[in-house]
C-alpha cells in the first residue's frame, strides 16, 4: 500500500529529470548552433577577398592606404588596425589605474560606506548606451581638448578618454571582487608583522591579487576593442595611421560602422569590411585566451 | 513550482520562435504580397482609390535618409487601407538595394542608382526604379570662415587639399578643416558628382562622420569647418555657402539653376504587385508630394523642371 506512492513520485521525478533534460540540451545545442554559425559565418565572408584574390592577405594587414571608392581600389587596413590597438592600449593606460584605486577604495580602504556609495555607481556607468558615451564625449571632452591642446578635439585622445570611462566598470568590478575574495589570513598576518595598511596593500595584496585584476585589464580591453558607436563619433575616421593623439584616426569598428550600410553585399569593399570583422573576432579569441591564462596562473 | 517551470519553457520557446522568424520574417512578407497579386487578378487594372480593397504586407529597407518620409507616407498609407500593413527599415542604401535585388523585401530605398551600387549590371538591371522625391546638398562652413560663396574650383582645390586656409578664398586667416562623410556615402557620392565633378581621396587630419545631424554639430563648432549637407538640416548653426554664385535653394534646384542635386529612388525587384503599386503611385500624388514631402525637407520629384539620368546627363523635362 505505501509502496504505490512512492513509485508513482518516483516516475514524476523521472518524467520530470527527462523533461528538464531535454529542456537544458536544446537550449544547449542551439547555443552551440548559433555561435558556430556566427563564426562560421564571418570566417567565411571574411575570407571571401582572399580566396577570389581580389585583395592580398599581407596587403590587407600592412596596406596603409584604403580608398576603396577609387578606380584602382586598395584595401589596406593597417591604419584601423593600428587605430584599434592604439586606442584600447590608451583606454586601459588610462582606466587601470582608477579602476585599480577604486576597487582598493571598496574594499581595503572604506569598506563600508565606500562600497555603498562607489558599487551602484559603478554599476551605473555599465549601464549607460554607448551613443550617450560619444555625445557626451561629442559636446564635453571634444570642445575641451580643442580648447586646451592642439588640433581639434577629435582624434586618439578624445577617443581614448571616452573608452576609459566605459571600460571603468569592467575592470573595476573584476578587480574588486578579487580584492574582496582574498584570504583575510593574508592580511591580518602582515599587519601582525607591524605593516602599515600601505605596506600590505603594495606588497601582498596587490601582488596576490594581480592576475586577477589583470583578467579585469583584458576584459575592459576587450570591451575597448570592440566598442563602435562611442568611439566613432570621436575618434575623426580618416583612414591614416595617426602620428599624433590629437589627429582623426580611424578603428576598425569604426570603419565597419561606417561603411556595411553603405556598400552591397559582395562587394569586394563589403567583403573587406568582413574581414576586419574577422580580425575583430580573432582578436577577441586572443583576449579570451590571455584571460584563460591569468585565471590559470590565478589558482596556483 | 509548476507554474514557474512552464513560465520559462514558454519564454524560451518564445525566444525560438522570434529568432527564426527573423529569419524568414521577409519571405513571408514577400509570400503574403505575391499571394494578393495572385488573389485578385482581375483587380489589377483598377485603382486604389476606386474601392478595391487592399491587403497584404510591404517590407521596405535602405537609406536612412529617405526613411523618415517612407515612414510618415506609409503611416498615412495604412490609415486609408487598414488591410495593408508597410514596415520601414533603415540599414543604409547599399542593404536597401542589396536586399530588393535578392527579394528580401518589397522595395529598397537608396540615394544613389542602382547600377553605381551594385557591381553586377544584370541584376541593376532588374530592378525597377521609382523617383519619389529630390535632395539637394550644400557645401556649409563655420559661419567664421568668412565666405559666402565659393567655386567649383575652388571646392575642388579645398576637397583635395590644394588650399589649406580660409585667406585663400578670400576669407579668415583660418585653417581648413574637413568634415567629410565616409566613401561609401550617398551624399558624398552626389556631392563629389555634382559639386566637384571628381572623386576625392580622404585627405589626412579630415574628420569623417556619418550622420547629418553630428556633420552639423562638428562644423558649427570647430573653427574653419567645411563640409556639406541636404538642404533639410539647414539651419542658422553653419553658413551655407553659394556654389559658383548660386543659392542652393529650392527653387534653383527645380528649376535646374543648381546641379547639387540626387534623387531619392525607392527601388522594386520587377515590377511591383498591386498593394505595392499603389503605395508607390500614392507617393507621387500631389498630397504627398506637396505635403509631407516638403514638410521633411525634401523636394518634390513632380516639381523638377529637368531630370537626370544613370550617367549625370541634365535635361530639360
Amino acid at each position: 500500500m505505501r509502496g504505490q506512492p512512492t513509485n508513482k513520485r518516483l516516475e514524476k521525478h523521472h518524467i520530470e529529470n527527462l523533461i528538464g533534460r531535454i529542456y537544458m540540451s536544446f537550449c544547449v545545442l542551439l547555443l552551440i548552433v548559433i555561435i558556430v554559425s556566427m563564426v562560421y559565418f564571418v570566417a567565411s565572408k571574411g575570407v571571401a577577398n582572399f580566396v577570389s584574390g581580389e585583395v592580398k592577405v599581407s596587403e590587407f594587414l600592412f596596406g596603409t592606404k584604403w580608398s576603396p571608392e577609387a578606380d584602382t581600389p586598395s584595401y589596406g587596413a593597417f591604419p584601423f588596425i593600428s587605430g584599434s590597438f592604439l586606442v584600447t592600449l590608451l583606454a586601459a593606460l588610462i582606466a587601470s589605474p582608477l579602476s585599480i584605486c577604486a576597487a582598493l577604495f571598496m574594499t581595503e580602504i572604506v569598506p563600508g560606506w565606500g562600497k555603498k556609495l562607489l558599487q551602484p555607481v559603478i554599476e551605473l556607468l555599465s549601464g549607460i548606451p554607448s551613443v550617450v558615451y560619444g555625445f557626451v564625449g561629442l559636446s564635453v571632452i571634444v570642445p575641451f581638448l580643442r580648447d586646451t591642446l592642439p588640433g581639434q578635439g577629435i582624434g586618439v585622445a578624445a577617443g581614448a578618454l571616452v573608452l576609459s570611462v566605459m571600460i571603468l566598470p569592467t575592470i573595476t568590478s573584476v578587480a574588486a571582487d578579487a580584492l574582496a575574495s582574498l584570504p583575510q589570513n593574508l592580511k591580518e598576518s602582515s599587519f601582525a608583522l607591524g605593516a602599515t595598511r600601505w605596506q600590505t596593500i603594495s606588497r601582498v595584496i596587490l601582488p596576490t591579487t594581480f592576475p586577477a585584476i589583470m583578467t579585469g585589464v583584458v576584459l575592459g580591453m576587450a570591451r575597448a576593442f570592440g566598442e563602435a558607436l562611442a568611439v566613432q563619433m570621436v575618434i575623426g575616421n580618416a583612414p591614416f595611421v595617426p602620428h599624433s593623439l590629437f589627429e582623426s584616426a580611424s578603428t576598425l569598428t569604426s570603419v565597419i560602422t561606417l561603411g556595411m550600410g553603405n556598400t552591397t553585399m559582395g562587394s569586394p569593399q563589403n567583403n573587406a569590411l568582413w574581414s576586419m570583422a574577422l580580425v575583430l573576432m580573432l582578436m577577441t579569441f586572443v583576449f579570451v585566451l590571455l584571460v584563460r591564462m591569468l585565471e590559470r596562473r590565478n589558482e596556483i | 513550482m509548476q507554474f514557474k517551470k512552464s513560465w520559462i519553457m514558454a519564454l524560451t520557446l518564445t525566444s525560438v520562435l522570434a529568432l527564426s522568424a527573423c529569419g524568414n520574417g521577409n519571405n513571408g512578407g514577400n509570400k503574403a504580397t505575391t499571394n494578393t497579386g495572385g488573389n485578385t487578378p482581375a483587380a489589377t487594372n483598377t485603382e486604389s482609390s476606386s474601392g478595391t480593397k487592399l491587403s497584404g504586407s510591404v517590407l521596405a529597407s535602405g537609406s536612412t535618409a529617405l526613411q523618415p518620409l517612407v515612414e510618415q507616407v506609409a503611416e498615412e498609407f495604412m490609415k486609408t487601407n487598414a488591410g495593408v500593413d508597410i514596415q520601414v527599415q533603415g540599414g543604409g542604401s547599399g542593404t536597401g538595394l542589396t536586399q530588393v535585388s535578392e527579394k528580401q523585401v518589397d522595395i529598397g530605398n537608396s540615394d544613389v542608382f542602382a547600377e553605381e551600387k551594385l557591381k553586377d549590371a544584370a541584376k541593376a538591371a532588374e530592378l525597377v526604379d521609382h523617383q519619389v522625391a529630390v535632395v539637394a546638398i550644400a557645401a556649409v562652413s563655420n559661419p567664421k570662415a568668412g565666405v559666402d560663396s565659393l567655386t567649383k574650383q575652388q571646392l575642388i582645390d579645398i576637397f583635395t587639399g590644394k588650399i589649406t586656409n580660409w585667406k585663400e578664398v578670400g576669407g579668415a586667416d583660418q585653417a581648413i578643416q574637413i568634415i567629410n562623410r565616409p566613401a561609401s556615402s550617398g551624399t558624398r557620392a552626389t556631392f563629389e558628382s555634382f559639386a566637384l565633378g571628381t572623386k576625392t581621396e580622404d585627405l589626412k587630419g579630415s574628420i569623417q562622420e556619418d550622420s547629418s545631424g553630428t556633420v552639423k554639430k562638428m562644423i558649427g563648432e570647430t573653427p574653419g569647418a567645411i563640409g556639406y549637407l541636404a538642404l533639410s538640416y539647414l539651419d542658422d548653426s553653419v553658413k551655407t555657402l553659394n556654389y559658383d554664385g548660386v543659392e542652393p535653394s529650392v527653387d534653383n534646384v527645380v528649376a535646374g539653376k543648381y546641379p547639387v542635386w540626387a534623387y531619392e529612388h525607392m527601388y522594386t525587384n520587377g515590377e511591383p504587385n498591386e498593394t505595392v503599386k499603389a503605395f508607390l503611385d500614392y507617393f507621387l500624388t500631389d498630397e504627398v508630394q506637396t505635403g509631407d514631402v516638403v514638410e521633411l525637407g525634401y523636394i518634390p520629384a513632380s516639381k523638377m523642371q529637368v531630370s537626370r539620368d544613370v550617367a549625370g546627363t541634365v535635361t530639360p523635362k
